[in-house]
C-alpha cells in the first residue's frame, strides 16, 4: 500500500461511495451548527419533508448575534429585533427537531469553533463540517473539518453526507524553534504573507514540522483557524500525546474501552514518513517575528518593525492597485512604520484567539500596568461562557479590568460585528480576529490582526509595538 | 434547483483581485432566515453612499455614481467578470443568494475561492475559471465596447464572444449535469441510502465511540 498523508487517511476512511470521475460521497461524523448559517437549512428541512438522518451528531450554539454585555434578560437582551429572531429561530429548529445546543445563558455557550473542541464535540478522525469558513480551526485535533455552504448544512442534516471531490495535499513546514514573543497567530500570519491568501486554493493544509509539535494544542487551533485565510479549507495537525491529553475527559470523549480503543486509532492519525505532498512551502520559524496587518487583506502583513509598502515599487498592475486601495481605507501614507499606526481600539477576542492560553498570554503583559488615554475603548471577549470561568477562576478578569479592559461576555463580538460591538469608522484597532477585509469589523473600520500579546502592548502604547519591549 | 443551459447577456467588469464575501453582502443582511431578498445589498458598502441596514428602504439610498453597477451601460447585466481569487472569506451561501438574486448566473475570473465556488453550483451560478490572459482581454473589450454581451454555453462548455470567438471553458461532469437538469443534490444522495446504512454499520465496528449515544 503507498503511503499517505494524514488527509489521505481522513478522506478514505470516509468515503461512502465513489464514483468514476472521483465525485464522493463523503460521510459527516460531526455537525455543528450556528444560527446564521443555519436557518434556511431547517426550512429547506421542513419544506421537502426531511427529518435529520443522525440527530446525534448535531450540536447547536448561538454565537455571531449574541450580546456581550449584560445578558440577565436572556433572548430579549439582545436589543437588535433581527437579530433576535435570528437567535430565537435557531432555539426553536433545534427544539423541532430535537437537536441539543447550548443556548443563551448556558455556561456552555460560545463561539462555535471554540465550544466544539472544548465539549469533546470534536475528536481526532472525526469529520466535522459548520456553515462557517473557520471550521479549518478543528483540524488542529487531527479531524478533518471544513467549512461549508447552507445548502450543504441542509445536506448533511437530511443525509449525513456530502458530495465532494478530494483537495490535493499541501504541507506547510515550519521547523525550528520560535523566539520568545513570537506566537502560533505570528507563525500563521507570517505563513499567509508567504503563500498569499490564495495560496491554498484546492488544498488540504497539513501544519507539521517542529513548530507545530512543540505548540500546544490551543496553539494549532489558532494556526488551524486561519488556513481558510490562506485559501486553504481544510487546516490540519497531526495526532500526538498533547492531542490525546486535551481530549481525555472532555463531554463528548469516549470513555471505558471506547477510549482505549479511539486512542489506538487517533495514534495512527500521522502523514506516512514517505507521503508524497503536491505542494510543500517551508518556513524557518527561528526567523518569525512578531505580526501586525497594514491592509484590507490578511496576506497584506508585515513584520512588526517593517514599513507600509509603496505601490510605486509594486511591478504588478493589479497588486499595486490593490496596495493603493488599501492605503486609502486604511488612512495609511506608503513607507510609513508599522510602529506609527495608532490603536485606538484594541479586541483580544474571536475563534482565533479566545482560549484560555490567549487570555493568560495577554493577562501576562497587561499585568500591573495600564492602556493608553489613546485608546477609546478594549473588550476582551472570551471565546465560551466554561473559558469566561475558568479565566475568572484564575484572577485574569481582574488583571484586564485594572488595566483598563472591558470584561466581556462570550461570542463572536467585533470579530465581524454582527452584535452591537462595532468598530466605528475611521478607527485603528489592533484585533486579535482573522479578518481585515473592509468593514470587517463595522463599516469603515480599519483592523490590525495581531497575536493576543501584541494587542495587550499596542493597548499599553496606544499604537503598535514590539511585544518583546513588554516582555 | 433552476435549470442552466444557455445565456447571452451583458458584462458587468469587477476589476479588482480578491473580493471578499464581506464585501458581495455585508454582515448585517446575514440576520436574515431567508434565502430571498439579498439581490438590493450586492456589494453594498461600495454600491451606496451610506450604511444599509436589513430594514432600510434601498429604492431610497444614494449611490455612489462610479460604481460598476451603478453605471446605466450595465444595467440588465447577467455576467461578471472579476479577477482572481473571487469570493475569498467566509463560507456565507449568502453571497451567491445575492449575486443570484441580483441577477447574475455566471462569473468569469482567473480563479475563486474554495467554498464560495462550490456555493455557487448549489444555486445555479456557474463560476467560469478562464487563463488571466483571456479574462484581461476580455476586460479590455468589455470597456470598449458599450453593450458589450457574451453567450454562455454549458452544453458545448463554450463562451461565445460577439465576433463569434469561441472560449471553451472547464466545468465538473457531475455538477454540469445537475445544473442542466436542475437537479436537487440531497435527492440524488438520498437515491443512495442502502449505501449509507451499509456505511455505518461497517464503522460503527471500527469506531464504536461515534456511534455511543
Ligand atoms: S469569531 Fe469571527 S471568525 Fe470566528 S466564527 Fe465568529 S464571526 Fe466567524
Amino acid at each position: 500500500m503507498s503511503a499517505k498523508t494524514l488527509y489521505d487517511k481522513l478522506w478514505d476512511a470516509h468515503i461512502v461511495r465513489q464514483e468514476d470521475d472521483g465525485t464522493t460521497l463523503i460521510y459527516i461524523d460531526r455537525q455543528l451548527l450556528h444560527e446564521v448559517t443555519s436557518p434556511q437549512a431547517f426550512e429547506g428541512l421542513r419544506i421537502a419533508h426531511r427529518k435529520p438522518w443522525r440527530i446525534d451528531t448535531n450540536l447547536a450554539t448561538p454565537d455571531h448575534n449574541v450580546p456581550t454585555t449584560d445578558l440577565s434578560n436572556g433572548i430579549a437582551s439582545i436589543t437588535d429585533p433581527i437579530s433576535r429572531i435570528q437567535v430565537e429561530t435557531l432555539g426553536m429548529n433545534t427544539r423541532e427537531f430535537g437537536i441539543t445546543e447550548y443556548a443563551m445563558g448556558d455556561i456552555r455557550q460560545g463561539i462555535v469553533h471554540v465550544v466544539g473542541p472544548e465539549s469533546g464535540a470534536t475528536l481526532p478522525g472525526m469529520t466535522v463540517v459548520c456553515g462557517d469558513s473557520h471550521t479549518a480551526t478543528h483540524g488542529a485535533l487531527g479531524a478533518l473539518a471544513h467549512g461549508i455552504g447552507t445548502s450543504e448544512v441542509e445536506h448533511v442534516l437530511a443525509t449525513q453526507c456530502l458530495i465532494q471531490k478530494k483537495m490535493k495535499n499541501m504541507l506547510v513546514k515550519v521547523d525550528g524553534k520560535l523566539s520568545i514573543g513570537v506566537t502560533p497567530k505570528d507563525v500563521v500570519l507570517a505563513i499567509i504573507g508567504k503563500i498569499g491568501t490564495a495560496g491554498g486554493n484546492g488544498h488540504a493544509i497539513e501544519f507539521g514540522g517542529q513548530v507545530f509539535r512543540d505548540m500546544s494544542v490551543e496553539g494549532r487551533m489558532t494556526v488551524c483557524n486561519m488556513a481558510i485565510e490562506g485559501g486553504a479549507r481544510v487546516g490540519l495537525v497531526a495526532v500526538d500525546e498533547k492531542t490525546v491529553e486535551y481530549v481525555q475527559g472532555r463531554t463528548f470523549a469516549p470513555k471505558g474501552e471506547h477510549w482505549d480503543m479511539a486512542v489506538t486509532a487517533w495514534m495512527d492519525l500521522t502523514s506516512d514518513a514517505d507521503a508524497v505532498f503536491d505542494k510543500v512551502v517551508e518556513l524557518d520559524g527561528s526567523r518569525i517575528e512578531p505580526q501586525v496587518t497594514w491592509g484590507t487583506s490578511p496576506e497584506m502583513v508585515l513584520d512588526v518593525n517593517g514599513k507600509v509598502p509603496n505601490p510605486a515599487n509594486e511591478m504588478d498592475a493589479v497588486k499595486a492597485d490593490g496596495i493603493r486601495r488599501a492605503l486609502a481605507y486604511m488612512g495609511l501614507e506608503a513607507d510609513m512604520a508599522i510602529k506609527d499606526i495608532p490603536a485606538e481600539y484594541v479586541f483580544i477576542g474571536s475563534c482565533t484567539n479566545s482560549r484560555i492560553e490567549d487570555f493568560r498570554a495577554a493577562a501576562a503583559i497587561l499585568k500591573g500596568r495600564k492602556i493608553s488615554d489613546k485608546v477609546e475603548l478594549a473588550l476582551v471577549v472570551p471565546g465560551s461562557g466554561l473559558v469566561k470561568q475558568q479565566a475568572e477562576a484564575e484572577g485574569l478578569d481582574k488583571i484586564f479590568i485594572e488595566a483598563g479592559f472591558e470584561w466581556r461576555n462570550p461570542g463572536c463580538s467585533m470579530c465581524l460585528a454582527m452584535n452591537a460591538d462595532k468598530l466605528p469608522t475611521g478607527k485603528h484597532c489592533a484585533s486579535t480576529s482573522n479578518r481585515n477585509f473592509e468593514g470587517r469589523q463595522g463599516a469603515g473600520g480599519r483592523t490590525h490582526l495581531v497575536s493576543p500579546e501584541m494587542a495587550a502592548a499596542a493597548a499599553i502604547a496606544g499604537h503598535f509595538v514590539d511585544v518583546r519591549d513588554y516582555l | 434547483m433552476e435549470k442552466f443551459i444557455k445565456k447571452t447577456a451583458i458584462v458587468a467588469p469587477m476589476d479588482r483581485a480578491n473580493v471578499d464575501t464581506d464585501a458581495i453582502i455585508p454582515k448585517q443582511f446575514l440576520k436574515s432566515i431567508k434565502r430571498s431578498g439579498f439581490g438590493p445589498n450586492l456589494f453594498d458598502e461600495w454600491r451606496y453612499e451610506d450604511v444599509g441596514q436589513p430594514d432600510s428602504d434601498n429604492s431610497a439610498r444614494p449611490l455612489r455614481k462610479d460604481f460598476v453597477l451603478n453605471q446605466p451601460r450595465y444595467q440588465g447585466a447577467h455576467i461578471l467578470l472579476t479577477r482572481e481569487n473571487f469570493g475569498c472569506g467566509s463560507s456565507r451561501e449568502h453571497a451567491p443568494w445575492a449575486l443570484k438574486d441580483y441577477g447574475f448566473d455566471v462569473v468569469i475570473a482567473p480563479s475563486f475561492a474554495d467554498i464560495f465556488y462550490n456555493n455557487c453550483f448549489k444555486n445555479s451560478i456557474i463560476p467560469i475559471v478562464l487563463d488571466e490572459a483571456i479574462v484581461d482581454s476580455l476586460f479590455k473589450e468589455v470597456f470598449a465596447e458599450e453593450g458589450y454581451q457574451l453567450t454562455v454555453d454549458l452544453e458545448t462548455q463554450q463562451i461565445v464572444k460577439p465576433s463569434g470567438e469561441a472560449i471553451p471553458f472547464e466545468v465538473d461532469a457531475f455538477r454540469k449535469h445537475c445544473l442542466m437538469n436542475g437537479l436537487d443534490d440531497i435527492g440524488l444522495t438520498l437515491a443512495y441510502q442502502d449505501d449509507i446504512k451499509a456505511y455505518e454499520v461497517k464503522t460503527q465496528k471500527i469506531t464504536p465511540w461515534l456511534f455511543a449515544e
